[in-house]
């Protein structure tokens, strides 16, 4: 066996979304067990845990809980993180409770996922579930979305069926901002088009899911253009052999950086040349996201934490005023005119919240204008005044410069997950 | 046109090194929790590489049980010597000898419970605000919950069904006086990324998990080495066999495997053809099904 394959593989983060009896734990559980990422052990303990309750096969789902009140109440609590991988690809699993209490975890879980797995049963087709799972994936900005048609077995393997949910899906979809779905006719119970091709569903010309999610294109996941380097720690060894060196550690946020690229940092605006990117490995010709790097300049210029690195002719939004969309996670209601400290990028300030605009029906995806309650689990769209200038970009345009997050200012607990818009 | 993509090996160290530079960043006094295992010196070697070329900007504390294999602390110290960090020791025979805890008894008797009396002292006597642990998601099922940043209350415990929402890379570090935070770098490793990475890297390990020859003995199925600190049945025979580790905990509760894999290459072969978890060979574990997760919520890392 050579080493190299290992060495070089792809990382693809998905998430998972189901509800309590669409068998996303199934599904979840076949994938592992067909790619062959169980280990006896593991399935020895799932085995014995079948036979005490009674079931007649193994239950796969049992693979997936993790928490005593979650295998007491049968149900998921909490975004639990799983792995396997293929010759091809590594990857992590964000799997994520689908009960209508916990839309906070799904936005979590959906929040590093470059790709998006529902599940619709094909006895009853498009839910208000669909609707909010959909709308989420479309929301946070995940690149591709795949529909599992599961639950095949129960219809008969019928291609109608399927035709019908695929076209349901398209119709509602085409007003979300998903830019890449795929539809698979599965059956997680007995693994048909799962790992394996289905020999029942010979109408279905496509690849597994296994298949789609090793060979789907992820290199343009990441905004390659726009330079963004947030200043994350301020690196000053005062050392012997570095006495006067001054690094700029981060992670690159967007666009290309190399040697020589004239940049401007933010908020002072001083411009400087890039003099090296740092690694412990040894300099880098050019650096991307998301690497983490250390950036030196030719000049002197007072930068910290929280400062970011741009290109001068193409620089993010500088403001105060900032209108984006909401997630709630907390108990207590967002408060309109209440003061909420936030992180964005590697910088922190505090805010305001200016207006609600509207609140987010996620089952019917309609707008409502009247109740303007953000509570826990609610989506609404909001204008905030923070108290220093944030230098951001929508969140369309790149993830990372888009995103932030509110901060109770008693319990430091993270209440609001936000999206800015243009 | 050239393609921006990263390895996963890149974009783990990557994530693992913004991690590490956000404690830096946030927090007042971090620890690095190190136990001389493959985990914690990857992290370790994350760390050095994280702040290249200033020193690593945190304490190292090392939770003894006084149970360790010797061959754990002679690395332990090397490794240490050579990075050129400070270490505290949080030893547990000294809350045993100060009365803190009482020690079981028996032949299966594993100091792995006082451990977490033995943290947390260690973190409050030294006021650490956040202590970083080289815990994975993918070793047991409590830990597949977990946070990056898992915030502590003043008890140190862990309160896993009101976990704080860890949003794209945003990490929230702030707390209330008192509480403080355990920090997990290398969360979305597997067992097979840690040990391509420690080849790909040509970082240094114990000889323990390296195959070689060692008197042990079998209990209930798990191949044992004999030390000061294991009783043994009068049953149980003593033979040489040719094993290593896999996991490296005290001497007390971590099982060998059997093993001719005497490089970092065979061990990976190893490790991909293995149809056991790593932690099937901790006896700690095996206790109930959920062993790990009550550890935790007491304030194990």
């Amino acid at each position: 066996m050579s080493k190299d394959p290992y060495l070089d593989m792809e990382l693809l983060r998905f998430s998972t979304a189901g509800s309590v009896d669409d068998g996303k734990s199934t599904l979840i559980g076949r994938m592992l067990y067909d790619s062959k990422s169980i280990f006896e052990d593991q399935y020895e303990a799932i085995e014995k845990t079948s036979k005490k309750k009674g079931d007649e096969q193994v239950n796969l789902a049992l693979l997936t809980d993790g928490l005593r009140a979650e295998r007491e109440q049968g149900i998921t609590i909490d975004v639990a993180y799983r792995y396997f991988a293929t010759p091809k690809r590594k990857f992590i699993i964000a799997d994520t409770p689908g009960h209508i209490q916990y839309t906070r975890n799904m936005v979590t879980g959906a929040s590093t996922s470059n790709l998006s797995i529902i599940l619709v049963d094909a006895r009853k087709g498009i839910i208000e579930q669909t609707y909010r799972h959909t709308f989420i994936s479309s929301l946070l900005g995940i690149p591709h979305v795949v529909f599992c048609i599961n639950k095949m077995d129960l219809v008969d393997y019928d291609e109608k069926v399927f035709q019908q949910i695929k076209k349901d899906i398209e119709a509602f979809s085409s007003k979300l901002n998903v830019k890449d779905i795929h539809f698979i006719p599965i059956s997680a119970l007995n693994g048909d088009n799962v790992v394996n091709k289905s020999t029942k569903m010979d109408w279905y010309q496509g690849g597994t899911l296994l298949y789609l999610l090793e060979n789907i294109h992820i290199g343009s996941d990441h905004n390659h253009i726009d330079c963004r380097f947030p200043v994350q720690y301020v690196i000053r060894p005062q050392s012997a052999e570095f006495p006067d060196y001054r690094g700029y550690a981060g992670r690159i946020a967007g666009g290309v950086f190399k040697p020589g690229d004239e940049v401007a940092a933010l908020p002072s605006g001083f411009t400087s040349k890039i003099k090296s990117i740092d690694t412990a490995d040894g300099e880098l010709k050019e650096a991307f996201a998301p690497q983490s790097v250390t950036i030196t300049l030719e000049d002197e210029i007072d930068i910290s934490r929280g400062d970011m690195l741009v290109r001068v002719n193409n620089q993010p939004k500088i403001n105060q005023d900032i209108d984006m969309m909401v997630c709630w996670m907390s108990d207590k209601p967002l408060i309109k005119g209440g003061k909420y400290a936030l992180i964005h990028t590697t910088n922190e300030a505090r805010c305001i919240i200016k207006d609600v605009k509207y609140k987010v029906n996620i089952n019917t995806l309609h707008r409502e204008e009247e109740d303007k309650n953000i509570g826990m689990n609610d989506i609404g769209r909001i204008s905030i005044r923070t108290t220093k200038p944030l230098f951001f970009d929508s969140y369309q345009k790149n993830r990372n410069t888009g995103s932030l997050i509110l901060i109770d200012e008693g319990t430091f607990e993270t209440v609001g997950a936000c999206m800015i818009i243009d | 046109m050239q393609a921006y993509n990263l390895s996963h090996l890149s974009e783990l160290e990557s994530e693992a090194i913004y991690v590490l530079r956000e404690v830096a960043a946030q927090f007042e006094n971090p620890v690095l929790l190190f136990s001389g295992g493959k985990d914690s010196i990857t992290c370790a070697h994350l760390a050095r590489k994280a702040f290249w070329p200033a020193k690593i900007p945190f304490t190292f504390m090392h939770v003894d049980t006084g149970h360790n294999f010797p061959e754990t602390i002679e690395f332990r110290d090397y490794y240490l010597n050579k990075l050129g960090v400070n270490l505290i020791v949080a030893s547990v025979q000294e809350c045993i000898d100060q009365g803190l805890v009482t020690e079981e008894k028996g032949f299966n008797a594993s100091r792995n419970a006082l451990q977490t009396v033995a943290l947390l002292k260690g973190v409050e006597d030294n006021k650490f605000d956040a202590a970083i642990g080289g815990a994975r998601r993918d070793e047991e099922k409590a830990r597949a919950k977990e946070r990056f940043f898992s915030h502590r209350d003043d008890f140190g415990q862990w309160d896993p069904k009101n976990q704080r929402p860890e949003l794209w890379n945003i990490f929230n570090g702030k707390k209330n006086l008192g509480e403080s935070f355990r920090i997990f770098p290398i969360s979305n490793w597997t067992e097979m990324d840690i040990w391509q990475y420690i080849l790909k890297e040509n970082i240094e390990l114990p000889s323990l998990y390296f195959s070689h020859e060692r008197e042990c003995f079998i209990r209930d199925g798990v191949v044992m080495s004999i030390g000061e600190h294991v009783p043994q049945r009068p049953e149980e025979t003593t033979e040489k066999m040719t094993i290593r580790f896999r996991t490296i905990g005290d001497m007390t509760c971590t099982g060998a495997v059997y093993s001719d894999a005497d490089s970092l290459e065979k061990i990976i072969e190893e490790v991909a053809s293995t149809r056991v978890t790593e932690r099937g060979t901790r006896s700690d574990d095996k206790r109930s099904e959920a062993a790990m997760e009550d550890r935790k919520k007491q304030g194990y890392f």
